[in-house]
């Protein structure tokens, strides 16, 4: 193996990612900050993790994708521990008999977008530099290798009190969603996994690059931005070439639970230049239209943020509340989101909108 | 009924007597360093006026001693931490979040067993009996004398931890155990949190009771005592040594409380303003809206049952600057007798605006007599706009609603403002947390997920539990009131699972009274 350039990752730079991948999150994907805690601890005991670009990736290299799965309510009670996202990277690498040359996260957004670097931690791999969503979706087949029709198996589910289980074939990833979800509720709704190994090549050709690196100067610019009290909002849409959408304070709430997904939608007044109209959010787990004067503005794929207006930080749809100053916007989803393939995965109609995609972005993230 | 509130605040110590519904005298006198003196002095100022000089029913406190006490890293006990639902979160052990200086303070020594609970009531492991009971013969080695322990899921099945209990007071009967589900809601660390912080608390709990109890015999009262809770209930003594940090946000909740019943209003807003802050909240069914985010106390996350509630920077000693007129955050605090120009002193406060204003008539009215119009209306348009801005900010409906202003610095809010239909201020208004402490009820809480119910069926077996929880609590079971409903579904779950949170709260039973004593 030829020499490979790495960068360590220091703990600023965690403290941001917690930060940008909350607001990568759209919405969901679950809080951070328990893996935030677990890489603060790693770190103090003299732990490091190295970042890697997706580039320097050889072949025939194998790379772990990993993710928590379950319901964020579980993970507060069984707190996200560093230890076990590592096993299910090493069952992986046993039942293959393979061995891993780095780990990446399914989704960068949310707290899986901390699930790499604590199995990297611990197994002393590096993190390559990219994930499969680019944000964070609630299903397994919302990624850029379900749209590249790459293998969607084996899958490995780790449970700390010693259950072991391993999806070892399906037909689809809508199959691996349906039997991996069910082992996960019967673990007691949370578990570790690892989804199916990729190769070097496969993370090359459609891994979604350079999302930890995304993250982190996201992060970066929102504490910058605090610190020297500009706009934290401004600094974000200046880092990722995003657009406000709106301004104002949420006065409607409506959630409910379909399908054991948290659906429902929320309505914000308008204030300063939006004074006077009326933004309305749909999400499932994250947010996915908005409408205003029930025209739809933006949509899924691209990235839909709803920021605390005053300090920038993303704000999640099972904490969003009346009365909460807020600023919309919107970034521009990767390109592999919204090829004619992506839109028929994560596109409006794949959560029951019958819209056609239309991007806020005239040039919509090029390769 | 007569009861006696009295509120322990930063600057002052407020009491009142309530008798029949009425209040027949307040007083308001300098909170002390030591607490108790200041309460005696308030009481004996009290009964000096003779129709409250009469035997009473309860004596109700509020008091922000213990929180200051966290806060202030002062009167802080080691304690031993047992934490129940290994082999997970085995990565984030007690005090994981912690700032340094207060874990190394009150870490004793912790443990982690096998125990706990799924989210759908299935035991997680099998409860390490063995590990429980060599924790026990550890803490007692160590000499440690109090001890908390949280269990995963407890809220749901509290076994775990009162097995932990059962085997504690076998081996170590001395030592006092705060159990997590006692305190806290589903979230495991913040609820460990707050059991920690609570066994920490204990031995200050039990020499600060009794100091409140000897001022009260000091002052010639025979009553039973009560201590006053962050949901704006009450708690008896003996209840309050063993959880004093639901005495957190007591303070705050009063005043809410005490403005609900002074003006007869159920549902409204309500803003406090008081020498260096103002503490603006939401009252519904008659007690202050619960926030339902983390709250972090001197560094440490909890998920205490907390009044939702905005403090900003604006009282009636915040510094008036002129250039350009601002009024706060910075304050003269307790030295606005002093410091303000109509008290002689040379520091242009929002007392004075108000004065120059012919808002109120205290001090000397020649000493801003000086003042510009100019500035005197600017700083009252910035207090407006900040009062505006924030009590919007808190409201949880659109249209306009009801604003009751109370506290010492009442005058500072406007006669009208956007989004609020009336403002109304009440009698003994300045008192309105003695007042608040002094009528206290009695509540009991339920916070659980239940699967394959109907909505309807979810919340009335909640509210069955919350009953119960208030009854065993002292509450009077035909006075019972439901005070909060909150439904949450939750993603990925089966079974269409529904949490629900329901609080219910009522007068003081009778005879619980006369047994407390």
């Amino acid at each position: 193996m030829s020499a490979v350039e790495m960068k360590t990752i220091s703990l600023d730079d965690i403290e941001a990612l917690a930060v940008g991948a909350w607001i990568l999150g759209t919405g969901g994907g679950g809080s951070p900050y328990l893996g935030l805690l677990n890489l603060r601890r790693l770190y103090a005991e003299g732990h490091r993790v190295q970042l890697m670009s997706p580039l320097e990736l050889a072949d025939d290299d194998w790379v772990a994708v990993v993710s928590n799965m379950g319901a964020p309510l579980v993970g507060q009670e069984r707190l996200a521990d560093s230890r076990s996202i590592a096993r299910a990277v090493r069952m992986q690498e046993e039942i293959n008999d393979i061995k891993f040359r780095a780990v990446m996260s399914v989704e960068i957004g949310g707290g899986n977008g901390m699930q790499a670097l604590m199995a990297a931690a611990h197994l002393g791999i590096p993190v390559v530099d990219a994930d499969c969503m680019g944000r964070a979706f609630p299903e397994a087949q919302m990624t850029s290798v379900a749209i590249g029709d790459l293998r969607p198996y084996p899958c490995t589910l780790y449970d700390p009190r010693g259950i072991e289980a391993v999806v070892t074939k399906v037909p689809s990833w809508k199959w691996m969603e349906r039997a991996s979800r069910k082992i996960c509720v019967e673990m007691g709704s949370i578990a570790s996994t690892s989804k199916a190994p990729r190769t070097g090549r496969e993370v090359k050709d459609w891994g979604i690059h350079f999302t930890t690196t995304k993250a982190i100067a996201i992060g970066r610019a929102v504490d910058a931005a605090n610190r020297s009290h500009q706009d934290p909002i401004a600094a974000i849409l200046d880092c990722e070439g995003g657009q406000r959408l709106f301004t104002g304070k949420i006065v409607d709430v409506e959630r409910r639970t379909t399908e054991g997904f948290l659906r429902g939608s929320a309505v914000i007044e308008g204030s300063d230049d939006d004074r006077g109209t009326r933004l309305k959010l749909s999400f499932q787990n994250e947010w996915i239209v908005a409408w205003r004067d029930g025209e739809a503005i933006a949509m899924c794929p691209d990235l839909i943020c709803v920021l605390d207006s005053v300090n920038g930080h993303g704000i999640g749809t099972e904490t969003v509340r009346y009365g909460q100053r807020i600023t919309v916007i919107a970034l521009p989803a990767p390109a592999v989101l919204t090829s004619p393939r992506g839109l028929d995965f994560v596109g409006p109609r794949a959560f029951g909108y019958d819209l056609d995609f239309r991007s806020l972005f005239a040039t919509p993230g090029a390769p | 009924m007569k009861r006696i509130g009295i509120d322990v605040g930063g600057t002052n110590t407020d009491a009142v007597l309530i008798a029949d519904d009425k209040v027949v005298h307040s007083v308001k006198s300098a909170t002390t360093a030591d607490v108790t003196s200041g309460i005696l002095a308030a009481l004996k100022a009290l009964r000096s006026n003779p129709a409250a000089a009469v035997p009473v029913d309860a004596v109700v406190i509020g008091t922000t001693h213990f929180i200051n006490a966290v806060v202030q890293r002062r009167h802080l006990q080691q304690i031993g931490a047992i934490r129940i639902g290994m082999p997970a979160s085995a990565s984030l052990p007690p005090f994981c979040d912690w700032p340094t200086d207060l874990a190394a303070l009150v870490n004793g020594e912790t443990f982690m067993l096998e125990g706990g609970h799924d989210y759908d009531g299935r035991p997680f492991m099998p409860l390490d009996i063995d590990g429980l009971k060599a924790a026990a013969r550890a803490i007692k080695a160590k000499g440690l004398r109090s001890v908390a322990v949280a269990s995963s899921f407890s809220p749901l099945d509290p076994s775990c931890e009162t097995t932990a209990r059962e085997i504690l007071a076998e081996i170590c009967p001395d030592v006092a155990v705060t159990l997590s589900h006692d305190l806290g809601r589903i979230g495991l660390l913040e609820r460990e949190n707050a059991a920690l912080l609570n066994a920490a608390l204990h031995d200050l709990a039990v020499t600060t009771v009794a100091a409140f109890r000897k001022a009260i015999a000091d002052s010639g009262i025979d009553a039973p005592l009560f201590l006053t809770q962050n949901d704006g209930t009450v708690m008896q003594a003996e209840i309050a040594t063993a959880f004093p940090v639901m005495s957190f946000a007591s303070g705050a909740t009063n005043s809410m409380r005490g403005a609900a019943y002074l003006s007869g209003l159920d549902d409204a807003m309500v803003v406090d303003v008081g020498g260096t802050t103002s503490d603006i909240g939401q009252l519904r069914h008659g007690f202050p809206r619960e926030a339902n985010a983390v709250v972090e106390v001197g560094g440490v996350r909890t998920l205490f049952r907390m009044p939702d509630l905005l403090s900003i920077g604006l009282g009636g000693g915040s510094h008036v600057e002129q250039n350009p007129v601002r009024v706060g955050p910075l304050s003269v605090g307790y030295r606005l007798t002093s410091d303000a120009l109509v008290f002689g002193g040379d520091r242009l406060t929002a007392t004075d605006i108000a004065v120059a204003a012919g808002l109120i008539d205290i001090g000397d009215r020649a000493r801003v007599a000086h003042l510009p119009k100019s500035v005197i209306d600017a700083a009252l348009a910035d207090a407006h706009r900040q009062l505006e801005g924030d009590i919007d900010r808190m409201k949880t409906e659109a249209g306009d609603v009801p604003l009751l202003a109370v506290g010492g610095g009442a005058f500072l809010v406007p006669k009208r403002l956007a989004g609020i239909s009336k403002i109304i201020r009440v009698p003994h208004g300045d008192c309105a947390n003695a007042v608040g402490a002094a009528i206290a009820q009695v509540s009991g809480e339920a916070d659980q997920v239940f699967r394959d119910l109907t909505r309807d069926d979810a919340i009335a077996a909640a509210r069955g539990i919350a009953e119960e929880r208030a009854v065993q609590a002292g509450a009077d079971r035909k006075t019972l009131k439901t005070v909060d409903v909150e439904d949450m579904p939750i993603a990925y779950l089966p079974g269409n699972a529904l949490r629900v949170r329901v609080r219910v709260a009522g007068a003081i039973a009778e005879p619980k009274i006369g047994a407390a004593a």
